[in-house]
């Protein structure tokens, strides 16, 4: 077994309830080796919500809240307000995290607080079994979207550059190295860093919204659709841009602020 | 920084809030927040609602003064969640909310439950259903404190009847919670919440201790102590790892997370009783009701008490016409006492029992449809129990009581 696996993952809850050919395994290894890249096992703890990526965390040798659906930003938020000194890394995918989580990402972004989110978007409800999903593309089929899907899907990453995220990113499972980059950074940066991982659900999505079944071919598919985004590089036509969108190291983070304004007015912490 | 916030940062800075033992004029709400500050509680997530909304701003002053943290959250399930989060780092939390806040809030109280999660919960009570009456008071919650969060658990649930007890049953929340590592509610409802009383606060700050292993069904330590904690709504074994789909395991879990709070009934219940050493018939009552229940007592025993004397002679008008009758009536042949019950929940059966074993009829006013009698009819089956429903927002005056007293038992009795 592979060293960093040994170190951070508790072998007697083995196996991972993982589908076959699921991206989530990628995830998780990338963020172990962020997280041992920076050397922080001790001060780091996870959050997740409710979905098959909120699982990711619940096998890591570390404090681990696997919480409720879609609300895991608002317990990371008590979590960090309590101990401002650690950092806490959140697992969510889109679903818990754009659709019935949306008013806390708003909200959390908008803070600016120091928070890691890693957001898997498989464009579908994997674990209830393939329904559409508020990313899921127009036009895909699933179960609850059987003459194709009529909403125009939601990024998340430009909803919380416009909400005043500092740190942004956006990957795929094809991208594995650049991501445990990008969870890295965003550990490192102060400030609420979203990090999205565009990912596969060959069981519950397949042909009906990535026109593929086979996994390595959905993979395939990410790298090709894809383009990488540099500071003032130009669109490109009916592709994806994957890359750091937004890395503002002068944003001040919402702790930081509150400290500030105490400070300004006078008062002192008993 | 102009002159102003410059001036009341300079007055902040010259008399910072210190913590003497003394007695003061609060109201509700404030001396909840209070008691909450006395109890240790470094973590306060809300959002403002009626009647609750003091709580929240005081605690958005007070918890930073006190070197704790305060968020004000997007939603109430937000702040439940929040405070849960707080927990776990290893801070005290309280979050405050009323009416449709609190259902908002009833899946993280569900999730508390089975990660045993010490969180203290205020639901000032207004009417309902809905928005219902936002500024008026109810006793409508007191199933759903009970029951509201979905699946089977057990919580411990306090019901103040004074500023002052608003004040102690938050320390007694505190304590409570983390003895039994379990959600706890404070349900108060507008008439507490908004009430001014005097008030004896407690010097400084109190530290409660966890205790960790005596009533813990799945013992997991706080964040950062390199125990690789895993906190997990699924139902889960002492590792935190889920065991939802092995049934024996599971029903095992879950008995034992309402076994934790059920079987220890005699360590948690707490009633008071009012001439009940000669009793006929009792007033069992909760809440702010128990006021004019104890008021009805009185007079109906015909006991001298200042505190039902109005100063003002404006009021003192008022009052005399309205107990004039009373007064004249001869009450002597109705000996009526009062249970006054402190927690609601779990049921104080027991206690319940023996206080009201020679009475022969229970009378229960509440503030809402008549629920909590039918608990009452459930544990007291040899008596006649009565319940006294009041909806609108209106609390019972000790007339009414008196008057539904006379006509179940007679006046020539």
């Amino acid at each position: 077994m592979n060293k960093l696996y040994e170190k951070y993952i508790k072998t007697d809850s083995l196996p991972t309830l993982f589908c076959p050919g699921c991206g989530n395994g990628i995830i998780q290894f990338a963020a172990i080796n962020a997280i041992d890249k920076l050397g922080i096992k001790d001060d780091i703890a996870c959050v997740s919500g409710i979905g098959c990526s909120s699982w990711i965390p619940c096998y890591y040798k570390l404090d681990v809240m696997h919480t409720m659906h879609g609300r895991a930003l608002a317990f990371a938020e008590g979590l960090k307000l309590a101990r401002p000194d650690k950092k806490i890394l959140v697992f969510t995918g889109d679903g818990d995290c754009l659709a019935i989580g949306g008013n806390h990402l708003m909200h959390a972004a908008a803070r600016n607080i120091d928070l890691t989110v890693v957001m898997a978007n498989n464009y579908i409800y994997g674990m209830t079994g393939g329904q559409k999903s508020p990313s899921t593309p127009k036009g895909s089929v699933t179960k609850t979207s059987p003459f194709g899907s009529i909403d125009e899907p939601i990024d998340g990453c430009r909803l919380v550059m416009a909400l005043g995220a500092s740190y942004v990113a956006r990957w795929t499972t094809a991208h594995p190295v650049q991501l445990a980059g990008s969870i890295a950074e965003g550990i490192e940066h102060r400030g609420f860093s979203f990090i999205e991982v565009q990912t596969q659900c060959p069981v519950q999505a397949g042909k009906g919204v990535y026109g593929e079944k086979d996994p390595a071919a959905i993979m395939q598919k990410y790298k090709e659709r894809t383009y990488l985004y540099r500071e003032g590089s130009e669109p490109v036509e009916g592709k994806i841009p994957v890359g750091v969108f937004r890395h503002d190291k002068n944003a001040l983070e919402y702790i930081e602020r509150v400290e500030a304004k105490l400070k300004e007015q006078g008062i002192e912490r008993g | 920084m102009d002159k102003r916030t410059s001036e009341s940062a300079k007055s902040l800075k010259k008399n910072p809030p210190k913590p003497a033992k003394k007695e003061e004029v609060l109201q509700g709400n404030e001396a909840c927040a209070k008691g909450a500050l006395y109890a240790g509680c470094r973590f306060f997530a809300g959002y403002p609602i009626t009647p609750s909304t003091e709580i929240i701003e005081m605690m958005s002053s007070e918890m930073q003064k006190c070197g704790g943290a305060f968020i004000q959250m997007e939603d109430e399930i937000g702040s439940a969640c929040a405070i849960i989060g707080a927990r776990w780092g290893g801070k005290k939390a309280m979050t405050a909310t009323s009416g449709p806040g609190y259902t908002l809030m009833q899946e993280a109280i569900g999730f508390a439950a089975v990660t045993e999660t010490p969180i203290v919960i205020v639901n000032v009570q207004r009417g309902g259903p809905s928005t219902g009456q936002p500024t008026m008071s109810s006793q409508q919650d007191i199933y759903q404190a009970r029951y509201g969060s979905h699946g089977d658990y057990e919580i411990i649930v306090l019901s103040p009847s004074s500023v002052q007890e608003m004040y102690d049953f938050t320390v007694r929340a505190f304590e409570l919670s983390e003895q039994f590592r379990t959600p706890v509610i404070l349900l108060a409802d507008e008439v507490i919440g908004h009430m001014r009383e005097k008030v004896v606060l407690e010097d400084g700050s109190r530290n409660i201790k966890s205790v960790k292993q005596k009533y813990v069904v799945s013992p997991q330590a706080d964040f950062f102590q390199g125990e690789n904690t895993l906190v997990e709504g699924q139902l889960h074994d002492s590792m935190g790892r889920r065991i939802g789909h092995v049934p024996s395991k599971s029903g095992e879990f879950v008995n034992n997370i309402n076994k934790k709070i059920r079987d220890h009934v005699d360590v948690i219940a707490d009633i008071r009783t009012y001439f009940m050493d000669d009793a006929d018939v009792a007033i069992v009552a909760y809440g702010s009701v128990v006021r004019p229940a104890i008021n009805a007592v009185k007079l109906a025993r015909k006991v001298e008490d200042d505190r039902l004397r109005p100063k003002l002679r404006i009021f003192r008008d008022i009052f005399r016409k309205g107990v004039q009758e009373t007064i004249n009536t001869d009450y002597s042949h109705l000996k009526v006492g009062l249970v006054k019950i402190n927690t609601v929940w779990p049921f104080p059966e027991e206690l319940l029992r023996e206080a009201t074993r020679d009475v022969h009829t229970v009378i229960v006013p509440e503030m809402n449809v008549g629920k909590y009698s039918r608990e009452v009819e459930r544990v007291l089956k040899d008596k006649t129990v009565i319940p006294m429903s009041k909806c609108g927002g209106d609390i019972h005056t000790p007339q009414e009581i008196l008057d539904e007293i006379l006509r179940e038992v007679g006046v020539d009795e």
